[in-house]
């Protein structure tokens, strides 16, 4: 109790003030276009934020309509942090108190170790109809959604049993974040990055105790719970940036995200020491070849068409670039660039039956580009992204690194640099 | 809006600022016919251009024991009959480094003469219950000020006069004062409407013309020695801070920092000016400096919050009678009878005071108006709330309203400006809950509801009522959108564009003595939508 006098209520970074009230933000925010409820990203950011100072009763629960999709960011001509504003009036005021269905989407981590141990189970049942009816009545998770399977065996164990003694024979090393998704539902995503790596000559560590990185838990308002993981990350990190000079990749665009941007804007977690050193595997493999560091050499039979879908995430990093380049690189393909839109899952947002219709709506403009664009599959470097467009159109997708695994010839690859 | 307009009164008064709306509300509720007569619009005197402190009196305690009685008295009474208007913020008086500590045991005393209640706090809370401020302080003193909004107590005064029969006039300037021998029977109007010429009659005539009271007075050819202080002040883009911040200290410049509604405002520097430059409001860069200079002191963030305006007021400050030198100069209210002062009879002057004291003022005023017309009724101006700050029988609590809609924010708004009186805004249509004014949350049915009721003739006076253009964009959103909904009403498109530019002028005003950073990147914007997109020419005005 006593704390809660102490958190000053009434400061603020002036960011807001930068605002010249362009509406530009407005234009760009995929949810305002498809739900007149949402009051948008200039009115719930700088204008609400005004508003909040004055009195924090103008808090308005319709926030959590937000995607945190940051779309709104990326448009702003004067460097407005639109979506920190929204999240952090959230944090702030939100009276409401987490449900337990929000819990169960957000610990992706808890749930994942036990689901996956008992994959066998879980999966049949969580893809039962009466289940999923039941999840949408008792839980409000709607029922169009298909949970992602939980694998059988978790990455980690994985790696453990077969991956990790060979780590050693590399002169080069990187740390790997794997995250919740590779570690309980998608270990091949994992597995197809640690063949890359070691084809281009560097051995993948994990991290001491990875945790999930809380985007969930934010989203959700868990913040105590999130920030202790932040910490915890940090920490993590830390370990393998500063004292061992390995820096830390990711496969996953939101968690990297969260991790380089959200942990100190949102929870106040410093990252100073590691930032710049945390990345996207894309990236950290586009920056090697671009460099000269680093050549990949392709099988020649490789052919295949694919579209590139930018991930929120990834357009506020401005990162789907090396991306795109990398899978450019390889000969056999057919790129077809779609136009930068998200895809309106927004993690565990579109999970939530009460913004089954909104995520949907939002997603649908992208669905109908990629149904009529006559692709073999989708590319995307967000997890949640694929389950949405995978659930909402007939195309399958692949991670960047998958397809460059599955394109890569490994051997002539490793040649290059052994001689 | 007035029915029945008459051409004889019992008392006219001159003046739509606090203390003469206040007067006519008082007079109407004691049973006379009362007619309010104002240049320009209510509020656009010293009123419209003040700091809006509900003084608890701490401020006076140590210096003017007289005045600070006034104050906390008068404070008690506006949170109860005005408390739409007024916001219970509490304030602090800090010592810092630079500050005599000694001084806060002399000041805690004079406050507890005075009955003001004072908290002395640890440095340390106070950084805690007021995050904005100074982390410097070495003391703190907890006393119960206040902000007011005087637009809105002006023209709550001035609604309850007109329930009680009173008759306002807007837009007419006494240009002479009618006389009979050694009476002053009735006042000459010139109507800038119309742009013609009326007489009125009233028993008595009633002068609350602020410092502009000195020349109503030569025009009824009595003389009132008055000393013009003109006073500056800046408005912050939005509320740093959540109680008042004062210096304890002896009253010096820039030592004021009061939150109000969305904003805060720090204030003032003090300057006597010749009397012919009283309508001269420039605000000058070293005005600039110095309140930003010492307002850094009180809050350091104010260092890098965006400012908004700089604006300044005169302050009616009279020279004692004996006194022509004014040396002497008097703070408290000064009300003249001028039959006994002077020889003329019918003709009285209420002027002095503060915004704050502006009932009491009121009162005594009435008092002596009902001694003169042998009225025997008692003043109920401190016992009757003012329209709006009635005790709801369906107070609007937040719990029951619609939480998941943008509807909220103008709701909740107009609610804070208007009172118990919003439930004649409120109807939930989608349409008219729509934004006019994004900054300030003000509603197209806040906007026809005050050009319907609340004396609106342009787009300044619809700012004063509503906050329409107050925000940070200052009009650049809002003030084509307010234009289109006027127009509609009630003016020629011809008028409406000029009232538009000339709104845009007036806001263009307060902002260029502030103009850097953040809000030259705002007047840019604003003058390419202006001039780019509308065509709006420099010489519209
Ligand atoms: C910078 C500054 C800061 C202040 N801060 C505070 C504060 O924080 N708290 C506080 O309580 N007080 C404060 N005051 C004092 C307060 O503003 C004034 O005492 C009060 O507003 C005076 O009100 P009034 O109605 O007497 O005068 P005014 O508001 O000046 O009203 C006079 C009216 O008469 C009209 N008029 C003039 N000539 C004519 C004519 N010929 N015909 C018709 N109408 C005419 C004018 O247009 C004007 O509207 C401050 C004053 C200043 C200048
Ligand atoms: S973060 Fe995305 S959903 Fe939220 S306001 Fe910005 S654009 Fe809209
Ligand atoms: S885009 Fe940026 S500057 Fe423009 S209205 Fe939105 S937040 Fe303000």
């Amino acid at each position: 109790m006593k704390k809660e006098i102490f958190e000053p209520f009434n400061s603020s970074d002036n960011n807001f003030e930068q605002c010249v009230k362009c509406t530009i933000c407005t234009v760009y925010c995929p949810v305002l276009e498809v739900n007149p409820d949402y009051p948008g990203p200039k009115q719930s950011g700088p204008d609400g934020e005004r508003l909040r100072l004055k009195d924090p009763n103008f808090f308005d629960e319709s926030l959590k309509l937000c995607l945190n999709c940051k779309r709104c960011e990326v448009a702003c001509p004067h460097g407005v942090k639109i979506g920190d504003i929204i999240q952090l009036a959230r944090i702030k005021y939100s009276k409401k108190k987490p449900k337990v269905r929000d819990m169960i989407l957000a610990n992706t981590d808890i749930v994942g170790t036990m689901a996956s141990t008992f994959a066998p189970i879980v999966n049949p049942i969580v893809a039962l109809k009466p289940v999923r009816l039941i999840m949408d009545g008792v839980l409000k998770i709607d029922h169009h959604r298909i949970f992602p399977k939980y694998a059988g065996m978790r990455f980690e164990t994985w790696y453990r049993r077969y991956a990790a003694s060979k780590q050693n024979d590399f002169k080069k090393h990187v740390s790997y974040f794997h995250g919740c998704y590779v570690n309980y539902n998608f270990p091949k995503q994992g597995k197809d990055l640690i063949k890359i790596m070691n084809a281009a000559g560097y051995g993948v560590h994990l991290l001491e105790k990875e945790k999930c990185c809380g985007v969930a838990l934010i989203s959700n308002n868990l913040i105590k719970q999130a920030t202790k993981q932040a910490r915890h990350n940090v920490e993590a990190f830390k370990k393998s940036i500063v004292d061992k000079n390995m820096p830390v990749i990711s496969t996953s665009s939101t968690c990297i995200f969260t991790i380089r941007d959200e942990y100190p804007h949102l929870l106040g977690v410093k990252n100073d020491e590691i930032r710049d050193k945390s990345e996207l595997a894309t990236r950290f493999l586009f920056r090697l070849i671009d460099s000269g560091k680093l050549k990949l050499v392709f099988k020649k039979d490789y052919r295949k068409r694919i579209a590139y879908h930018t991930p929120c995430h990834m357009e506020k990093l401005g990162w789907s670039i090396y991306s795109t380049a990398l899978l450019k690189m390889i000969p056999g393909i057919d790129f077809v660039s779609l136009e930068s839109r998200c895809c309106g899952i927004a993690g565990t947002y579109g999970f939530k039956k009460e913004n089954y219709k909104t995520s949907q709506g939002v997603g649908k403009p992208l669905f109908d580009q990629i149904e009529s664009s006559d692709v073999d599959f989708v590319a995307t470097d967000c997890e949640t992204c694929k389950w949405q467009i995978e659930m909402s159109t007939a195309k399958k997708v692949e991670h960047p690194i998958s397809i460059l695994a599955e394109a890569l010839d490994v051997e002539a690859t490793v040649k290059l640099w052994q001689k | 809006m007035n029915k029945n307009i008459s051409k004889e009164y019992d008392v006219i008064i001159i003046g739509g600022g606090v203390t003469g709306a206040g007067t006519a509300r008082d007079c109407a509720m004691r049973g006379l016919s009362v007619l309010l007569v104002e240049r320009h619009d209510f509020a656009t005197g010293a009123t419209g251009r003040n700091h809006g402190l509900l003084h608890s009196g701490a401020r006076y305690a140590v210096t003017d024991h007289e005045s600070a009685a006034e104050c906390i008295k008068e404070n008690m009474i506006l949170r109860r009959i005005a408390n739409h208007c007024v916001e219970e913020n509490d304030g602090l008086f800090i010592t810092l480094p630079e500050d005599d500590i000694a001084f806060q045991s002399q000041f805690v005393d004079a406050c507890k003469t005075a009955g003001i209640g004072t908290e002395i706090l640890d440095p340390d809370f106070a950084r805690r219950i007021e995050p904005s401020v100074n982390p410097d302080l070495i003391g703190a003193v907890k006393v119960p000020d206040g902000s007011v909004d005087p637009f809105r107590l002006t023209m709550s005064n001035a609604l309850d006069a007109r329930i009680h029969g009173a008759v306002l006039l807007t837009q007419h300037e006494v240009k002479g004062i009618v006389k009979e021998q050694d009476r002053a029977i009735g006042v000459e109007l010139f109507n800038h409407e119309t742009k013609q010429n009326v007489n009125y009659y009233g028993k008595i005539i009633v002068n609350a013309g602020g410092i502009w009271g000195h020349h109503i007075a030569k025009l009824a050819g009595v003389n009132i020695n008055m000393f013009p202080a003109k006073g500056s002040l800046l408005i912050f883009g939005h509320r740093v801070n959540k109680m008042v911040i004062n210096r304890c200290r002896k009253p010096s410049n820039a030592d004021i920092l009061v939150p109000g509604d969305t904003i805060c405002l720090i204030g003032t520097t003090s300057e006597r000016i010749p009397y012919d430059q009283i309508d001269n409001m420039f605000v000058s860069r070293q005005d600039v400096d110095v309140l930003i200079r010492e307002g850094v002191k009180l809050s350091p963030t104010l260092a890098t919050t965006r400012i908004l305006r700089a604006y300044a007021g005169v302050r009616p400050l009279v020279a004692a009678d004996n006194d022509p030198s004014g040396r002497s100069i008097s703070r408290g209210i000064v009300l003249l009878d001028h039959q006994e002062r002077d020889g003329l009879s019918g003709f009285i002057t209420i002027t002095g005071g503060k915004l704050m004291t502006y009932r009491l003022m009121a009162e005594e005023a009435t008092d002596l108006i009902c001694k003169k017309l042998a009225v025997d009724k008692q003043c109920e101006t401190a016992e009757k709330s003012l329209p709006g700050a009635e005790k709801s029988e369906h107070p609007l609590s937040i719990a029951t309203e619609k939480v998941y809609t943008g509807a909220n924010i103008s709701q909740k708004s107009a609610k804070d400006r208007h009172g118990t009186l919003a439930k004649n805004i409120l109807n939930g249509d989608d349409y008219e809950d729509s934004l006019v004014c994004e900054c300030e949350g003000v509603s197209i049915a806040e906007v026809k509801y005050a050009i319907n009721e609340l004396h609106v003739n342009n787009l300044i006076d619809l700012r004063r009522r509503t906050r329409v253009g107050m925000g940070t964009c200052q009009g650049e959103l809002c003030a084509c959108r307010a234009a289109g909904l006027l127009c509609e009403s009630f003016e020629k498109p011809g008028k409406a564009k000029d009232d538009l530019a000339n709104f845009l002028q007036e806001r263009w005003k307060g902002m260029l003595p502030i103009t850097w950073g953040e809000g030259i990147n705002e007047i840019q914007f604003t003058s390419w939508i202006y001039e780019g997109i509308y065509g709006l020419k420099p010489d519209n005005n």
